[in-house]
């Protein structure tokens, strides 16, 4: 928003906490951007109640020493954010002010800097030549961003088709210089250049139609791809109690997943957390590209000490600009941690509006917006027939643990995948800890993934891994037995199911995300894996007693996980498949 | 009250609650500071010229025509080098009745640290407490609370951190405190330092629940000064927190405010992280680290003050009684530093990780056979032997008042290793066995 166009002025009349009312002196619009002039300085706040002449204000930062009286300016416009090459590698606050451009080492009120880079040239190649029709969302043409093909598109907000008048040939341009013309039907020239805004809270809907996901999103964490997948523009949640390793998923999916593009939103989290991520990503090779992880990840820290009304524009602004990234055909990921943060400053400002509380005291209609929110993903087909994703996978802190408090139960009914942390799991340090019973994933029930997953990872794939699932809910029926009638009063095939059981958590379930190997394993890994493990589940075994199937199993599972340590096909690995080959025939009924 | 010239007075409250009360006044800015009959206020509500004051001290007695002073600025508190060693109250002012020299006012409850300017926090602090050197290490610029039953030695165990930690500043702000807890902290402190190190913020039960509330805000900022400006390591401890936050949904509660988990104020976890987020690492090498000390009620940490507490902060610890040897240890089992991994075997001896999960691992292993034992079953040879190695293990090590270096603790885990258990049992690395394992 450029300063000094405004709709109209307004004065403050009451203040609570960050809740603000002002007497406007004009028309306002809901969701309006206004700005308060304290000591010089302009605060953003937005309008989120209009009632008669007076507005209820969130402010984006502390009110202390606000006035009655004070002047307040309406922009007429809601919350936009710059969209253009060279979002990668920054770390935006949640109204997405560079935070590497701010000076000093405390953020100091009223401060906003510029999210892109205003003078660094871009190497433009055109896309459309002069009389191409075009609509929003259309690629006039790309610059590379750290080899990412980042599309020059039609600004959104056109609507109607537009015809190229004139578009610049290939060379070094900087963001505002102007790229194109474009005629609108009736005639009117619009020139384009490489940056564009948008309002965060309405989603960019430049797509022919959203489908179906059908393939696979590759995370390399097994107890994912194998048993819970998540697909490409699908959604995830993952609520746990404090301990139980939800950061640590988190930051492992946004290293390791198969994804051109990663956002990630630290809402109202941990700061030192953030500096990791700061630390670590310009460090890290991303995977696939072997370029660093950070020339993929854009991240939008708003920490639990910045204030409240910017957490909740911050998973906005985060959705924004993956839905950007999606509009150039690119595969996003978009993670938010935590989602439960967001929902405790919807809370705040319902409370001070003196709205009637829902459950928990959160607002009635908090299930709604989590919904319309995590609708925003999806995996698109572009007008041009490129698909674009946006991949969601959020955390939930439940209070105490819960999971039958309202974030938690709102988000159930939304996204697709349900990753459960078990706290009994990482007491027992069985990481990652997601519970391989309470965890779902519906797309498991999708025919398209079924097709996806027999043409690209294994003909029997879905019916491989419901075998799977199904010895380890056995294994947990008769272990509650063994426990009850202790090791003596179950026959020891009861032992050999258990045991069973135990073999997939510790080879297939538990993943070491600190091991350079085991931490990321590929899919024809894990096919291999499954289908390992899933020979010695079938297989029928003689032992004298219990104490035999333990001693055999524990040999097993040592063996299998030294193969998860090794280089996949490594003449290491095969020299453990050997041994397990041996331990087996050795036990093993013809 | 210091009044200056030509300061408007108002004389007539309008509405007096049990801590707030309500006047007509112009110009007043958000969160001012003002003194109502001589008491200290702030404004927490603007509503047209109406103006709600929340009185720390409490309203008692209040008549409508109380004299009432706005200060036009925030809460102030003067900030500067006389402040080692000495005692203040919730509004910053000396204990000790002397005057304060050579402060400059400063403005409490200021912004946060971008978070792009922190550093990664990297040092260790040696506090010669096994259960946190070895076991649950301590970086500057962490913020751990101890989550401890009221019956439990928790102050005095911050003490003793204190008096043991090797750190710059020691900033105790006292919330709640009885007035012997407080004398005990005097009287320790003074004892082990004099008057360079220490500085303390004290709210005891005596005065007011309300005043709590800016203990935090005062503590905090000072450490900042000494953190940022004079790039000291400040080691500050909050105890007890639970109170703070009953403090807070008293206020909540007064203003009308609907209640979420446990009746505490929906915005709980933003007003405990705006205070636990100070801990930092800042680039010229300055630093703040929390402990802090949260009750709980019957052990129950799902209550909502444990429990945002948890979220918030970077580990737990516990305390538990070792019934072995009659002494107060820091639970191996339930207490967590989430950053340790950051100095374990870096800047420690690169054993440390493995020999610090061999001995829990195996302190665990006692724990199972106790129980075997207390139930009756027969004890095997490895019952027996790891049963000593606990004994042992907490007498010499995890007790309280035991006062090593982390490489000693190391060295005496590995003479227990020795005595008690073979190679195979203990199972740590070739490489150090090679090295450690003299006999």
């Amino acid at each position: 928003m450029e300063q000094g166009k405004y709709t109209c002025k307004g004065e403050i009349t009451a203040i609570v906490s960050n809740m603000v009312i002002v007497k406007a002196f004009g028309p306002l619009s809901q969701n309006e951007i206004c700005y308060f002039v304290h000591d010089g300085k302009h605060i953003m706040g937005e309008v989120i109640r209009i009632s008669g002449d007076k507005a209820y204000t969130q402010v984006f930062e502390s009110t202390r020493g606000f006035k009655a009286g004070m002047e307040v300016l309406f922009t007429g416009q809601m919350l936009e954010v710059y969209l253009g090459p060279g979002m990668l590698t920054k770390n935006f606050d949640g109204l997405q002010n560079d935070l590497n451009k701010m000076s000093g080492i405390f953020l100091e009120r009223g401060a906003r800097t510029y999210p892109l880079d205003t003078d660094k040239e871009w190497a433009f190649e055109p896309l459309v030549v002069p009389g191409a029709e075009v609509t929003a969302g259309t690629w006039l043409g790309e610059v590379d961003e750290f080899g990412t093909p980042h599309k020059i598109m039609v600004p959104f907000r056109l609507k109607g088709t537009y015809k190229v008048l004139s578009i610049v040939s290939k060379g070094n341009y900087i963001i505002s210089d102007t790229i194109a013309v474009l005629a609108a039907p009736n005639g009117t020239e619009v020139k384009v250049t490489m940056v564009q805004t948008w309002p965060v809270k309405i989603p960019i809907t430049c797509y022919k139609e959203k489908i179906r996901p059908s393939i696979l999103f590759e995370t390399g964490i097994r107890v994912i791809d194998t048993m819970n997948p998540i697909l490409e523009g699908g959604t995830g949640f993952i609520p746990g109690p404090f301990g139980s390793g939800k950061t640590v998923l988190q930051h492992a999916l946004g290293k390791q997943a198969a994804a051109e593009v990663v956002i990630v939103a630290a809402c109202g989290e941990r700061a030192n957390e953030v500096v990791e991520l700061f630390t670590e990503f310009p460090e890290l090779d991303d995977p696939r590209t072997g370029k660093k992880l950070i020339e993929r990840t854009v991240i939008v820290a708003n920490t639990s000490n910045m204030p409240v009304a910017s957490r909740e524009a911050s998973v906005y602004t985060a959705m924004t600009i993956a839905e950007y990234f999606r509009a150039m055909g690119l595969r996003t990921l978009l993670l938010a941690d935590s989602t439960s943060r967001w929902a405790q400053a919807l809370r705040e400002m319902s409370n001070r509006l003196e709205e009637l509380p829902g459950p928990d005291a959160y607002p009635m209609d908090l299930s709604a917006i989590i919904s319309n929110y995590y609708a925003r993903s999806g995996y698109t087909l572009l007008d041009n027939n490129e698909k674009g994703s946006v991949t969601f996978i959020g955390t939930v802190s439940p209070a105490g643990g819960n999971l039958l408090e309202p974030v938690t139960e709102s988000t159930k009914k939304v996204a697709r995948c349900f990753f459960a942390l078990s706290q009994d799991r990482a007491d027992s340090k069985r990481y990652p800890a997601i519970d391989p019973l309470d965890s779902y994933s519906k797309y498991l029930e999708y025919p398209e993934f079924d097709a996806f997953a027999k043409k690209n990872i294994a003909e029997n794939w879905l019916e491989e891994v419901e075998y799977m699932k199904n010895a380890m809910v056995r294994g947990r029926e008769v272990y509650e037995q063994i426990n009850i009638l202790g090791d003596d009063g179950v026959p020891v095939d009861y032992h050999v199911i258990f045991w069973k059981s135990e073999l997939i958590d510790f080879v297939i379930l538990q993943q070491d995300a600190f091991d350079p190997i085991d931490s990321n394993t590929s899919i024809p890994r894990q096919k291999y894996m499954v289908e390992k493990v899933n020979q010695i589940l079938r297989a029928q075994f003689s032992f004298d007693d219990f104490e035999e199937a333990r001693l055999f199993f524990k040999r097993g599972i040592y063996i299998l996980k030294q193969m998860n340590y090794s280089e996949f096909e490594s003449e290491q690995f095969r020299e453990f498949e050997r041994e397990l080959a041996e331990i087996i025939n050795e036990k093993v009924m013809a | 009250m210091e009044t200056k010239s030509f300061q408007k007075i108002y004389c007539k409250l309008t509405n007096i609650t049990k801590a707030t009360c309500d006047l007509m006044a112009a110009g007043v800015s958000y969160e001012e500071m003002a003194y109502v009959q001589g008491r200290a206020a702030q404004v927490v509500k603007i509503n047209g010229d109406l103006v709600t004051l929340q009185v720390f001290a409490g309203t008692e007695g209040l008549s409508t025509d109380s004299e009432v002073v706005f200060t036009g600025s925030s809460p102030t508190l003067e900030i500067g080098d006389h402040m080692a060693g000495r005692f203040f109250n919730a509004y910053g002012k000396p204990i000790d009745g002397l005057p304060i020299r050579e402060a400059k006012p400063v403005e409490v409850g200021g912004p946060s640290v971008n978070p792009v300017r922190r550093i990664q926090p990297n040092q260790l602090i040696n506090t010669g407490i096994a259960g946190i050197d070895l076991n649950n290490t301590l970086v500057s610029g962490q913020k751990i609370p101890f989550f401890a039953d009221p019956d439990q030695p928790y102050n005095e165990v911050l003490a003793l951190i204190a008096l043991r930690a090797k750190v710059d500043k020691i900033i105790l702000g006292g919330m709640g405190l009885t007035w012997d807890d407080y004398l005990f902290f005097k009287h320790s402190f003074e004892q082990g330092y004099g008057h360079s190190k220490i500085i303390g913020f004290i709210n005891t039960t005596d005065d007011s629940p309300v005043e709590r509330l800016l203990i935090p805000d005062m503590v905090l900022s000072t450490a900042e000064y000494f953190a940022y400006e004079k790039n000291e390591k400040v080691l500050v401890l909050l105890t007890d927190m639970t109170l703070y936050a009953n403090a807070l949904s008293i206020v909540s509660n007064r203003m009308d405010q609907i209640p979420s988990k446990d009746s505490m104020p929906g915005s709980l976890y933003s007003d405990l992280a705006r205070i636990y987020e100070k801990a930092v690492q800042f680039p010229d090498g300055g630093n703040i680290t929390i402990l802090a000390v949260t009750t709980l009620s019957g052990g129950d940490i799902t209550h909502a003050i444990p429990d945002n507490t948890g979220y918030i902060t970077e580990g737990q610890l516990f305390l538990r009684k070792a019934t072995e040897i009659g002494k107060v240890i820091i639970d191996p089992f339930r207490s967590l530093s989430r950053l340790k991994q950051l100095v374990i075997g870096k800047s420690t001896r690169a054993d440390h990780p493995q020999v610090m999960n061999a001995a829990i691992r195996i302190y665990a292993d006692a724990a199972n056979s106790k129980t075997k034992m207390e139930n009756g079953f027969e004890l095997t040879d490895y019952d027996e032997r790891v049963l000593k190695f606990a004994d042992d293990y907490s007498r010499e090590i995890l007790a309280i008042d035991v006062n090593l270096e982390i490489d000693q603790m190391l060295d005496k885990t590995w003479d227990l290793f020795m005595t008690y258990l073979t190679k195979d049992e203990v199972a740590i690395k070739k490489e150090f066995t090679d090295l450690y394992w003299t006999n």
